[in-house]
């Protein structure tokens, strides 16, 4: 399997301060697989995330990308590596036009200058190609609806991202029919078979819709991991249910 | 994807947001974030010449340039400033060390004219480099940084100049002529450092992550915006366009004064930009509009001196005129924003 990791995190931890986010978490993101990542708030989901990214380094651990080990130094060297981000924030910019947050810190420039009307096209042409309707890319952000601004940050990363592309929550705050044309979206990308993804979904049935595996994050740690064909909707309830049983208990 | 469009369901909920813009070429100026105030700075121009047609013989208006561009450069590196989320209190006192600075060079340490100019503008980087790094990594909210700073910094001016103005140095008086002395000089470089830093803020990797970081700092920092790196270079063009300022000024009036600059003429650059459109809270604005801001000011004050309003009467007619000034421009953005002007 490590042969085969398009990422591979082993024994990492994290801390801040006195509260330990990720205890000795191994996740393992195979070739073209679609990883689901579940667990209750707080569980270190977006930490776990975040330090895959480049924006948070871990305390301890290391991390494999394509084989090789990496120091994430920051989320640019990541994204030179081909790890891109749909951040739960969103991380857009109301100010900007849609074209700008397309490039936001990834800009085309000639002489020091933006090549505003290139970079414009470009943005254009791949929203059409993805199916995102946005009748024009140079208005700004602020407005966008909340699910416009959704699929331009998801269009963003789909558009940089080579290797993996890491989606935390990519459906928050969507209606049901946005929320299923971005799953839609991601099954498309899966289908190509180019990219690896890890899908951060609350939705315990989305999750088995897409992804070819999912993973079950606890207090820092991942305490399940199967294939989705070898699981059900009762089983991940079950999972969650039984924490919360549990933690009302302690 | 098999569905065609993501965003479709939400267009009904905002159908002005989508229509396309008219034709109507007032509708087309108006919808230029600057046009606001240069309408109040053309009103203002048109009162007070019909007052006074003095208002536009030449040597009244190169007094209104005199007016305009200390507060334009101030206000350049403010809008920078302004747009990433920080201020600079300190600049005006950064003015008055300056040239100081440039004096003490070459008169007690032989340093030729123009190494001392370029020392004297270092310096200026210099505290703008400490006014970032004391903001962003011991996160001092920068209005309190800036306050420090301009204390400290009136404080050495006072004490190494003995409080005592100085004429500019002989050897200078060779560039004097360049750098303001000529009638129409300090413009020119208002000019240039305005035209410059708009291309910097609206055409560069720089200005646009600048109102990244100023408009979404975590998200900002989430696409891999240097976000501290940014802010502290408009803290170090701040600084450096403060001492240029200084240096410009104290050329033009063939003296150094320790009571020159201060936070009289700080405050007038935040009012000229703020005037000009630019948001103090961060994300947007535009050097173009605060260049704009520095005129309706300078007009104001000139006007008022043509019509021979009392001095003390000055203060309080500007203060109603810089709020009247500001509800105007603020009404009108927001009619952009709702998209009455698109």
């Amino acid at each position: 399997m490590t042969a085969q990791s398009m990422l591979l995190a082993e024994n990492v931890s994290k801390r801040f301060g006195p509260v330990t986010a990720l205890r000795d978490v191994t996740l393992r993101l195979g070739r073209g697989e679609v990883l689901g990542l579940i667990g209750d708030n707080g569980a270190g989901k977006s930490t776990l995330i975040k330090i895959l990214c480049g924006f948070h380094r871990p305390d301890t651990g290391r991390i494999v990308v394509g084989g090789d080990e990496v120091v994430l130094r920051s989320v640019s060297h990541a994204r030179s590596l081909g790890i891109d981000t749909v951040y739960q924030d969103l991380a857009l910019v109301d100010e900007l036009s849609v074209y700008h947050n397309m490039f936001l810190n990834r800009e085309l420039s000639r002489w020091r200058l933006l090549r505003n009307r290139t970079m414009k096209r470009m943005a254009a042409e791949h929203l059409r190609e993805i199916g995102v309707h946005i009748p024009d890319v140079s208005v700004d952000v602020a407005r966008l609806s909340g699910g416009q601004r959704q699929a331009i940050a998801v269009a963003r990363s789909v558009y940089s991202a080579r290797r993996v592309l890491l989606l935390d929550e990519p459906l928050a705050a969507m209606g049901a029919k946005e929320g299923a044309q971005i799953l839609n979206l991601i099954a498309d990308l899966k289908a190509q078979g180019d990219i690896s993804m890890i899908l951060i979904v609350h939705n315990h049935a989305q999750v088995l819709d897409v992804c070819d595996r999912v993973n079950l994050l606890q207090h820092g740690t991942i305490t399940f991991d199967k294939p989705t064909a070898e699981t059900s909707l009762e089983e991940l309830t079950e999972l969650v249910v039984a924490e919360y049983r549990n933690r009302s208990r302690a | 994807m098999s569905d065609a469009a993501v965003a479709a369901p939400h267009k009904q909920h905002t159908p002005h947001r989508q229509r396309p813009p008219r034709r109507n070429p007032i509708d087309h100026f108006l919808r230029f974030r600057e046009a606001s105030i240069l309408l109040v700075a053309v009103g203002l121009s048109v009162y007070f010449y019909s007052a006074s047609p003095a208002f536009a013989e030449e040597g009244n208006l190169v007094t209104i340039s005199h007016y305009v561009a200390p507060v334009a450069i101030l206000a350049t590196g403010q809008v920078l400033l302004l747009i990433s989320g920080e201020i600079d209190l300190s600049v005006g006192h950064v003015y008055a060390l300056a040239p100081f600075l440039m004096h003490y060079a070459i008169t007690f340490y032989n340093v030729p004219v123009l190494p001392a100019i370029v020392l004297a503008l270092a310096a200026g980087a210099l505290v703008g480099l400490v006014n970032g790094l004391v903001t962003l990594l011991l996160h001092v909210p920068s209005f309190v940084t800036t306050l420090g700073m301009l204390f400290l910094l009136n404080g050495i001016t006072l004490v190494t100049s003995h409080a005592y103005p100085v004429p500019i140095p002989e050897e200078a008086r060779g560039v004097a002529q360049w750098l303001g002395a000529a009638p129409w000089a300090e413009m020119m470089w208002a000019l240039a450092i305005v035209a410059f830093f708009q291309l910097v803020l609206s055409r560069t990797r720089w200005g646009l992550h600048t109102v990244a970081t100023g408009g979404n700092q975590h998200g900002a920092r989430e696409a891999g915006v240097k976000v501290n790196r940014i802010k502290i270079g408009n803290f170090m063009i701040t600084s450096t366009l403060g001492a240029l300022t200084g240096i410009l000024e104290a050329f033009r009036i063939n003296s150094i004064e320790p009571l020159a600059g201060g936070s009289g003429i700080m405050f007038s650059a935040v009012a000229a930009a703020v005037i000009g459109g630019t948001a103090l809270a961060g994300g947007s604005g535009t050097i173009v509009g605060a260049l704009l801001g520095a005129v309706v000011l300078g007009i104001l004050r000139d006007g008022f001196n043509l019509l021979g309003i009392n001095a003390d009467r000055y203060d309080l007619i500007l203060g109603g005129a810089i709020l009247g000034a500001m509800v105007l421009n603020v009404y009108l953005s927001r009619l952009r924003v709702r998209g009455s002007l698109r």
